[in-house]
């Protein structure tokens, strides 16, 4: 295993293929895949990454610095050659420039773009500027040698909450001003740290994008809807709900849909990668989701209004869960025999009975 | 020491090939029969168990029911060792027999029952126990009481041999010399294992359904369920003694046992004791308009109240006490009454969730069926093979 590839020297071999086994199925990739995977892994092949922050919180960075598989030093520096990222980086000013520079120069129509953030466009652009540019001529210029752009979180995927009302930067998506490269979109606020690493490497073993979705996503992660695979949900279908935070209902872990949940329009995984590498996400911790994975839910719905929902029983084709009867009853054959022969033991007793003599001579013991 | 003839049991000298033997025998090869298709089949092909209702009559019948109505051993011997009264010792190895096949079965039909019977053998190996579980208790209380019900017929079997005429097997006959009089010695030994097991197991049975919570009616559904069972047992047990007796009397033709008018004394003690026990319970939970309610599972608590009472008050009365036909029908009674019950708790009363109905299937019935019959069907043979039945000539010595 080379010392330059997604794990350190000091990882087993049990854990490269733990965790080649679990992107392999989080990408839905055939279980055979799992090698070529680990190959990818485990190769001197770290794709140069350049990470451009524009208006943002770091927010998606810090949900990966909380990735445990891998650790966050074996990602930045074993995984991917992270060449520039404003906030990890320990290189500063002119420096710093010139290793973004040297970088989109060595690796030109290599390496992957990975961009955090919004771009404003008011009064050209003024408001975010690093290094004397402004993030819109940042952008299209590393995006011009980029391989692909992937945008990481809402704000460079739909916008973010700059991008909301009023909007006074006139913020836009990072995704809207990249016209002619490929595009994947990893929203969230922030996204699982899971669904960027199997995006990245996916497009390191398969050389190829992921399958993606209209709005850019890839389907993998994205492909269905939080209500659908949401712990709560049987609550929904039996009609128990939360009315208000901390009322019986709340406590007793209803569904969160009349709490505004978005889980229903809301198209993301969280309901089955969930968070922190332990299993948790809002929806298990009491929050409703605020369906920050779709550009028209997030910033653009109060977190408490309600979404329409579609399909909220199964199709009638689906076979019923919860039958008016279960279990074989009586049927009239079974019954007549039954009580047939339970009629003859009753007779034939009654028969005994009769033909048993009324009194008997003996006395009666005296004990 | 090995008795010259048993002075109070004997054999019953006659044909075994009857024409009940033969319909005996037709039901129970249409029961092995479905058996079979069970094996093969799997249960779902002849039962209507189902996920709701995973226990049928197979375990409400065989196990719950059927060792109650075994329980005759059990009374007996409580009368006889426990309470000093010898003169009934003339009916014990009858009703053994029967407990040993009422057993027996029931040990038989969970075998039928368990969905993976091929694990069953786990039951023998003590690091695969789960002693906390009350199905364990119940497991072990019944096989090892079928070991303690065959010992204890064994003198029968032994004494047959010992005083066989029979030239072609003197072996069999110098090893039951030699074993019969060590046997004696040890018995009592078995004798008291025999009284204690079915007090431990039966009091399980009844908490078994404790473990269903809800799912079974309130009426049914208490904390007390396994002294009610047990108690249960016991006047089923004195009931089946008066009606085997009875039977076997018209059957053989013999005369009447007079013993077991007396035996009947015991039962309305017994029969009130459960009452109050019953009654109390449904008043302290406040259940007791649930009871009168009228609804089905009202009707159906005091059609098995109504029998149990009936039967138990008639025996009250001397007049009726006298009666062989009286005392047969207060028997019958009780017998009913009581494994009514028994269904009330495992199968009547139990209501997994809404929707769930279960009626037994054809062949789930004959299987049951099947195995009564093969119960009665070894009885007749039993009797006339052994010294079981009480000794005619002991008797009128002894009375």
């Amino acid at each position: 295993m080379s010392r330059n590839s997604l794990f350190g020297a000091n990882v087993s071999r049990r854990d490269v293929l733990k965790f080649s086994v679990g992107v392999t199925a989080l990408m839905g990739l055939p279980y055979s895949m799992h090698t070529a995977i680990a190959d990818a892994a485990t190769s001197d092949n770290r794709p140069p990454v350049i990470w451009l922050h524009f208006q943002e919180c770091t927010g998606c960075s810090e949900s990966l610095l909380r990735s445990d598989h891998p650790t966050p030093a074996a990602l930045i520096l074993d995984m991917i050659s992270l060449d520039y990222h404003e906030t990890l980086m320990v290189g500063s000013g002119h420096q710093a420039e010139k290793s973004l520079h040297d970088s989109m120069e060595a690796n030109k129509g290599k390496y992957i773009l990975i961009v955090e953030g919004a771009v404003p466009l008011a009064e050209n652009g003024i408001y975010c500027k690093v290094g004397g540019k402004t993030a819109k001529d940042s952008l299209l210029e590393a995006a011009a040698g980029a391989a692909a752009v992937i945008n990481i979180g809402t704000c460079s995927s739909f916008g973010g909450v700059q991008a909301a009302a009023p909007n006074p930067t006139q913020a836009v998506s990072a995704a809207s001003l990249v016209k002619d490269k490929p595009v994947i979109n990893v929203p969230g606020c922030p996204p699982s740290p899971y669904n960027l690493l199997a995006t990245v490497l996916y497009i390191l073993t398969l050389g190829k994008l992921p399958e993606l979705d209209d709005k850019q996503r890839p389907v993998f992660a994205y492909g269905r809807k939080i209500h659908e695979h949401c712990e709560r949900r049987p609550h929904f279908d039996a009609g128990r709900f939360a009315e208000n935070f901390d009322d019986e209902g709340h406590r007793n872990g209803y569904c969160l849909y009349k709490l505004g949940c978005k889980g229903p329009a809301t198209f993301a995984n969280c309901s089955v990668q969930r968070f922190n590498d332990m299993g948790v996400w809002p929806v298990s911790m009491g929050h409703p989701c605020i369906g920050c994975t779709e550009p028209d839910v997030m910033f653009h719905l109060s977190i408490f209004d309600k979404v329409q929902v579609h399909n909220p029983t199964p199709p009638d084709f689906y076979p019923n869960a919860n039958p008016e009867t279960r279990g074989k009853g009586a049927d009239p054959l079974t019954t007549g025999i039954v009580g047939l022969i339970g009629g003859a033991a009753i007779g034939a007793s009654a028969m005994v009975a009769a033909n048993l003599p009324k009194e008997e001579n003996d006395e009666e013991d005296e004990a | 020491m090995v008795p010259k003839s048993n002075e109070y049991m004997a054999l019953h000298r006659e044909k075994i090939l009857t024409p009940s033997f033969w319909v005996l025998l037709t039901f129970t090869v249409i029961g092995f029969y479905c058996i079979g298709l069970r094996y093969v089949m799997g249960i779902g092909a002849v039962s209507n168990l189902s996920d709701g209702f995973p226990w049928g009559i197979w375990i409400a019948y065989d196990v719950a029911t059927g060792t109650a109505l075994a329980c005759g051993g059990y009374a007996l011997a409580i009368v006889i060792y426990i309470m000093n009264g010898w003169k009934y010792h003339p009916l014990i190895r009858s009703a053994i027999v029967t407990s040993l096949f009422g057993y027996a079965l029931a040990g038989f039909s969970v075998m039928v029952d368990l969905g993976r019977y091929w694990n069953a053998y786990s039951f023998f190996i003590p690091s695969r126990w789960q002693v906390n579980s009350v199905m364990f208790e119940v497991a072990v209380c019944v096989m090892a009481y079928n070991v303690v019900l065959a010992i204890e017929l064994l003198p029968a079997i032994l004494e047959r041999f010992v005083h066989s005429t029979n030239p072609r097997f003197p072996k069999l006959k110098e090893f039951a010399r030699k074993i019969y009089p060590k046997l004696d010695k040890v018995l009592i030994f078995f004798i008291i294992l025999g009284i204690t097991l079915p007090t431990m197991h039966q009091s399980s049975l009844g908490s078994m359904m404790i473990i269903a919570g809800s799912k079974l009616n309130p009426i049914w559904q208490t904390g007390f369920l396994p002294i009610l069972f047990l108690i249960n047992a016991m006047y089923i047990g004195y009931s089946v003694i008066i009606f085997e007796s009875t039977l076997s009397s018209v059957a053989f033709g013999r005369p009447f046992e007079k013993e077991v008018r007396i035996i009947a004394k015991v039962i309305p003690y017994l029969t009130a004791a459960w009452l109050i026990i019953r009654f109390a319970d449904l008043y302290y939970r406040g259940h007791l308009s649930t009871a009168f309610s009228g609804d089905y599972y009202s009707k159906m608590f005091l059609a098995e109240t109504l029998l149990i009472a009936g039967g138990a008050y008639m025996l009250t009365w001397k007049h009726f006490r006298m009666s062989p036909r009286w005392v047969f029908v207060s028997a019958v009674m009780l017998c009913v009454g009581g494994s009514w019950y028994r269904f009330s708790v495992y199968i009547i009363g139990f209501n997994p969730d809404k929707g769930w109905a279960y009626f037994p299937s054809l062949p789930e019935f004959f299987i049951t069926l099947g195995l009564v019959a093969f119960e009665i069907l070894g009885y007749m043979v039993l009797v006339k093979m052994f010294p079981i039945m009480p000794n005619l000539e002991g008797h009128k010595k002894s009375a």
